[in-house]
C-alpha cells in the first residue's frame, strides 16, 4: 500500500498513512499525478530527527483523497516534482521557504510570502529574484504594492513590449500573519475567528472548512438544519461576491450601468445576509458544532422575497450586459487561458470551470448538505474573460437557486448546535470546501494527546494567482485590470 | 463689446458646469441622486486652497506644464466664437493657430509627464500623442474643407457658410460627427478614455498628471474642462444659423452644449470603453469622415456634382 485511501472530512491515522522515501514518493505522485489525480495539499511536518513529506492527492471523480508521506534525508533535498507536474509549482515553493527543504530543479524557486520563520533569512522581499528581460524596445513597469485604490498589496511587475505583456511577475506577501500557527496556538479559544479572518472575502468559506475539519476530528455529525443554513450562508456569499465582481468587471470597461445596478444588487445579497446573522459578510455564523443563528418561517419568507428580486435584477442586466457589443469586444478573448494551460497551472473555482476545467468540491468531493443536494457542474471552454464573467453570472443563478430548493426541504432537526467532542489524537484530516473562489483546503494534524499540532491551509488564490500571470501574456497591458477582475484573487488568502 | 465679453466669461464659466452636467447625466442613468451641478466648481476652488506635493526628481518643466497647458486652452478659447460667431480674437489663418495652440498645451503635459521619470506617466504620454497625432490631420481637413465652401480663412468667417443647399445638407452633419469624435478624444471622454477610472495601466490623460497636486491639478481639469467647451463650440458653430439675433444666438449656444453634456453623459453610462487597440480604428473613422467631407466639396465646387 503506497497511498491510504479516504474522503473529504474523513480523518485517518497518521500510523496509517504509508511512509516511504522521498524519492519513491516523487516516482508515486509522478505517477499517480499522470494518471488524473492532482494534488490538494503538499506540506511537511517534523518527525523525530527529520521531516515528513504529506502530499495529498484528489481523484475527482471517485471522490477519493489519498494521502502518502515521505521522510526526508539527511541532505534535506531532493529532485523536484515541478518539472514532471506543474501543478507543484507553488506548493514546492511553499514547501522549501517553510522547511528548507530544497527541490533541486525547481524551475522558479522563490519566496512565496516571507514569513518571520521562513527557512532561509537570506531571502527578502527587497532581493525577490526577478524574471528579467533585454531588448531596445522593452520596458519593465512596476504596479504596488501601494495601488491606487483601497486594495490589498501586492507588488506585479510587467515586462512589455510597447503595449504588450510579455510577461507578468507577481509578488505577494505582505499580507503575511502567520494565520498556520496562530491557529496551532490559539485555535482552542479562537480557532473560529482566525478562520473567519483567513480572507475577509471568504468567511463563510474557511469557517466552514475549519468548523468542518473540528468535527471531523471530534467525530461529531451536525444537524441537517445546521448544514442547511451553513451551505446556505456559502451561497449567499458567493452570489454576493460574484455580482459584486460583475459589476467592478462592469466598471473596468467604463460599463457605468452595470457597475451601479449590480453595486445595489450585492448590497441587497449582503444586506439579507445581515438579517440572518448580524453581519453582512456572515461573521459570527458558522461556529465548531453548528450554526448559532436559525431560520424563523419570517426570516425564510423575507429571504425568498429578496433572493427573487435580487435573481430578477441580475438575470436583467446581465442579459443587457451579456448583448452590448461595446462590452463583448472587451471581454472576449481577452486574458485567454486555454484548458491545457488551466490544466497544468491547477486552476481552481470559476476560472477553472471558465476554462473547461470541471473541478467543484460540492460536486466531486461533497461535504455537509451537499451530500444529499448534489450540485451540477457548469463548465465553459473559452478560458477568456467572458468566459470567468458568464460562469459567474450562471453560478449565481445556480446559487440562488439552490438556496430557494433548500427553503423547501430544509430540515427541522435540533440542535443547531452541540458541543465537540475531544479530538482523536495523532490523526490528520483534509476538510475541502467550495468557496466561490474555488477550493478551500484546511487539513488538520493532531498530536498524542489530541491537540493540534499542524494546520494547513490552502487558498483558491494560491494557485488561481500564477493563472493570472498567465492570461494576460500576449494582452495589452490596459486589459490586465480587466483580467485580474476576472480572477478577483485574494492577498491575503495566499499570504495568510 | 459686450457680445465678446459675454463670450469670455461664458468661456470661463461654462466648463463648470458642462462637467457638471455630464456627471449629473451619469447618475441619472445610474439610478443615483448624483453631486450638485456646481461641484466641479467647489472641487476647484478645494484645489486652490491646497498645498503641492512636488517630486524631488522633477524639474522646472514639471512644473510649469500645467499653467502653459491652461494658459494655451485659453488663448486657444480666444479664436473660437462661442455665441453669436464672433470671436474676441479673428484673424486670417487663425485656425492653425488654434490647433497648435492646443498642441502646445498637450506637449506641455506630456513634458511634464515624462519629467516625473513614472513609468506609468510614460506609457501615458506615449498613447496621448499617438492618438492625438491620429487627429490633427482630419482635423485639418475638415477646417479647410469648410473654408473652401464659405471661402473664409479665419473661424469667424468659415462659419458664416450657408446653411442651405446641398452641400451643406451633406457637409455639415459628417462635420458634427467628426468633431464630435475629436470632443472625445480631446476631452478624454469614453469611449476613448475613461475620466472615472482609478486603473492606472489603463488611463491616457489621467494618468500624466498623476503627480500633480493643488492649484497645479486645479488647473489641468479646469484647462481639460475648457477644452471640450471650446470644441464645443465648433461643433455649435456649425449648427447654428448664423445671421440670428445675439440673444437668440446665445441661448442656441447654451443649448447645443447642454445638449453635448448629455450626449456624452449618455454614452458614457451606456456602452463600455473601447479596448486600446481598437481606439486607432475610431480615430481613423474621423479621419474617414473627413475625407468624404473633402471630396464631396472638391466634387461640388468643380461641378461633378449637380
Amino acid at each position: 500500500m503506497k497511498w491510504i485511501n479516504t474522503k473529504n472530512n474523513r480523518p485517518v491515522r497518521i500510523k496509517d498513512v504509508p511512509e516511504m522515501g522521498m524519492d519513491e514518493l516523487r516516482s508515486q505522485i509522478i505517477r499517480r499525478c499522470r494518471e488524473g489525480r492532482r494534488v490538494v495539499s503538499f506540506f511537511g511536518m517534523p518527525k523525530g530527527q527529520s521531516t515528513a513529506i504529506y502530499a495529498v492527492l484528489a481523484d475527482d471523480d471517485a471522490s477519493r483523497l489519498y494521502i502518502s508521506s515521505g521522510l526526508m534525508g539527511k541532505d534535506r533535498r531532493y529532485q523536484s516534482i515541478t518539472p514532471e507536474a506543474p501543478r507543484f509549482h507553488i506548493f514546492e515553493r511553499e514547501l522549501f521557504e517553510d522547511t528548507g527543504i530544497l527541490p533541486e530543479g525547481h524551475p522558479w524557486l522563490k519566496g512565496v510570502r516571507f514569513g518571520h520563520d521562513r527557512a532561509d533569512r537570506e531571502s527578502t522581499m527587497e532581493r525577490y529574484p526577478f524574471f528579467t528581460m533585454k531588448g531596445e524596445e522593452v520596458h519593465e513597469v512596476a504596479v504596488g504594492p501601494v495601488h491606487a485604490g483601497v486594495i490589498e498589496p501586492g507588488h506585479f511587475r510587467f515586462m512589455c513590449q510597447g503595449e504588450d505583456v510579455h510577461h507578468l511577475e507577481i509578488q505577494l506577501g505582505y499580507q503575511h500573519r502567520g494565520v498556520e500557527d496562530l491557529m496551532i496556538r490559539n485555535y482552542r479559544r479562537s480557532g473560529i475567528h482566525l478562520a473567519e479572518s483567513i480572507a475577509g472575502d471568504t468567511v463563510i468559506g474557511h469557517a466552514t472548512a475549519y468548523a468542518d475539519a473540528m468535527e471531523a476530528l471530534a467525530g461529531t455529525e451536525i444537524s441537517r438544519r445546521a448544514q442547511s443554513v451553513r451551505a446556505i450562508a456559502l451561497e449567499m456569499e458567493r452570489a454576493a461576491i460574484h455580482i459584486g465582481d460583475l459589476g467592478a468587471i462592469a466598471n473596468d470597461v467604463a460599463y457605468l450601468l452595470g457597475n451601479a445596478v449590480f453595486g445595489v444588487t450585492r448590497t441587497l445579497v449582503i444586506n439579507t445576509l445581515l438579517a440572518l446573522c448580524g453581519s453582512r459578510f456572515g461573521r459570527g455564523l458558522v461556529r465548531e458544532g453548528g450554526v448559532v443563528f436559525d431560520f424563523t418561517p419570517d426570516l425564510i419568507k423575507e429571504f425568498r422575497e429578496k433572493l427573487n428580486k435580487v435573481y430578477r435584477d441580475t438575470e436583467l442586466m446581465a442579459e443587457e450586459m451579456f448583448e452590448s457589443a461595446s462590452v463583448l469586444s472587451r471581454l472576449d478573448n481577452t486574458g485567454v487561458v486555454d484548458a491545457e494551460a488551466a490544466r497544468n497551472i491547477g486552476l481552481v473555482g470559476p476560472a477553472g470551470r471558465a476554462s473547461g476545467f470541471s473541478l467543484d468540491v460540492r460536486a466531486d468531493h461533497p461535504f455537509g448538505i451537499y451530500r444529499f443536494y448534489p450540485i451540477h457542474k457548469r463548465t465553459m471552454n473559452s478560458g477568456d474573460v467572458f468566459a470567468r464573467a458568464y460562469m459567474r453570472y450562471i453560478e449565481i443563478k445556480q446559487s440562488i437557486d439552490f438556496i430557494l430548493e433548500q427553503f423547501e426541504s430544509i430540515a427541522d432537526d435540533r440542535p443547531l448546535m452541540q458541543p465537540l467532542k475531544k479530538h482523536v489524537p495523532d490523526s490528520l484530516v483534509v476538510s475541502m470546501t467550495e468557496g466561490w473562489r474555488g477550493e478551500i483546503v484546511h487539513c488538520a494534524v493532531t498530536g498524542k494527546k489530541g491537540g493540534i499540532v499542524k494546520y494547513k491551509i490552502k487558498d483558491p488564490s494560491l494557485q488561481n494567482w500564477y493563472g493570472l500571470a498567465y492570461a494576460v501574456r500576449n494582452n495589452g497591458i490596459s486589459d490586465f485590470p480587466l483580467c485580474n477582475k476576472s480572477f478577483n484573487l485574494s492577498y491575503c488568502g495566499n499570504d495568510l | 463689446m459686450l457680445e465678446t465679453v459675454i463670450n469670455i466669461l461664458l468661456l470661463f464659466i461654462l466648463p463648470f458646469f458642462f462637467l457638471g452636467l455630464i456627471n449629473r447625466v451619469k447618475s441619472f442613468w445610474a439610478g443615483r441622486q448624483g453631486p450638485s451641478i456646481i461641484q466641479p466648481f467647489r472641487d476647484f476652488i478645494r484645489l486652490m486652497k491646497k498645498g503641492e506635493v512636488i517630486s524631488t526628481t522633477s524639474s522646472f518643466v514639471f512644473r510649469i506644464a500645467p499653467s502653459v497647458t491652461f494658459a494655451s486652452v485659453i488663448a486657444a478659447g480666444l479664436i473660437v466664437p462661442l455665441a453669436g460667431g464672433k470671436a474676441a480674437l479673428s484673424f486670417e489663418m487663425d485656425f492653425i493657430l488654434f490647433a497648435y495652440l492646443l498642441g502646445l498645451g498637450k506637449f506641455m503635459t506630456v513634458a511634464g509627464a515624462m519629467d516625473t521619470g513614472s513609468s506609468f506617466e510614460g506609457m501615458g504620454a506615449s498613447r496621448e500623442v499617438a492618438f492625438s497625432a491620429l487627429v490633427e490631420p482630419a482635423f485639418f481637413v475638415i477646417i479647410a474643407s469648410l473654408g473652401l465652401i464659405s471661402g473664409g480663412l479665419s473661424f469667424e468667417k468659415i462659419f458664416t457658410i450657408t446653411r442651405g443647399g446641398d452641400m451643406a445638407v451633406l457637409v455639415l452633419p459628417l462635420g458634427v460627427i467628426a468633431l464630435f469624435i475629436m470632443l472625445l478624444v480631446e476631452g478624454c471622454r469614453v469611449p476613448v478614455d475613461d475620466p472615472n477610472t482609478h486603473l492606472e495601466l489603463t488611463m491616457i490623460h489621467e494618468v500624466m498628471v498623476l503627480d500633480n497636486s493643488g492649484p497645479d491639478m486645479g488647473f489641468i481639469v479646469y484647462a481639460a474642462g475648457m477644452k471640450m467647451i471650446v470644441i464645443g463650440a465648433l461643433i455649435a458653430n456649425l449648427i447654428i444659423p448664423n445671421g440670428i439675433p445675439f440673444w437668440a444666438a446665445l441661448a442656441s449656444f447654451l443649448g447645443v452644449t447642454a445638449a453635448l453634456a448629455v450626449v456624452i453623459g449618455t454614452i458614457e453610462s451606456v456602452m463600455a470603453r473601447l479596448r486600446m487597440t481598437h481606439v486607432p480604428q475610431f480615430l481613423l473613422f474621423m479621419t474617414a469622415i473627413s475625407v468624404v467631407i473633402v471630396s464631396t466639396v472638391v466634387l461640388f465646387i468643380s461641378g461633378g456634382i449637380k
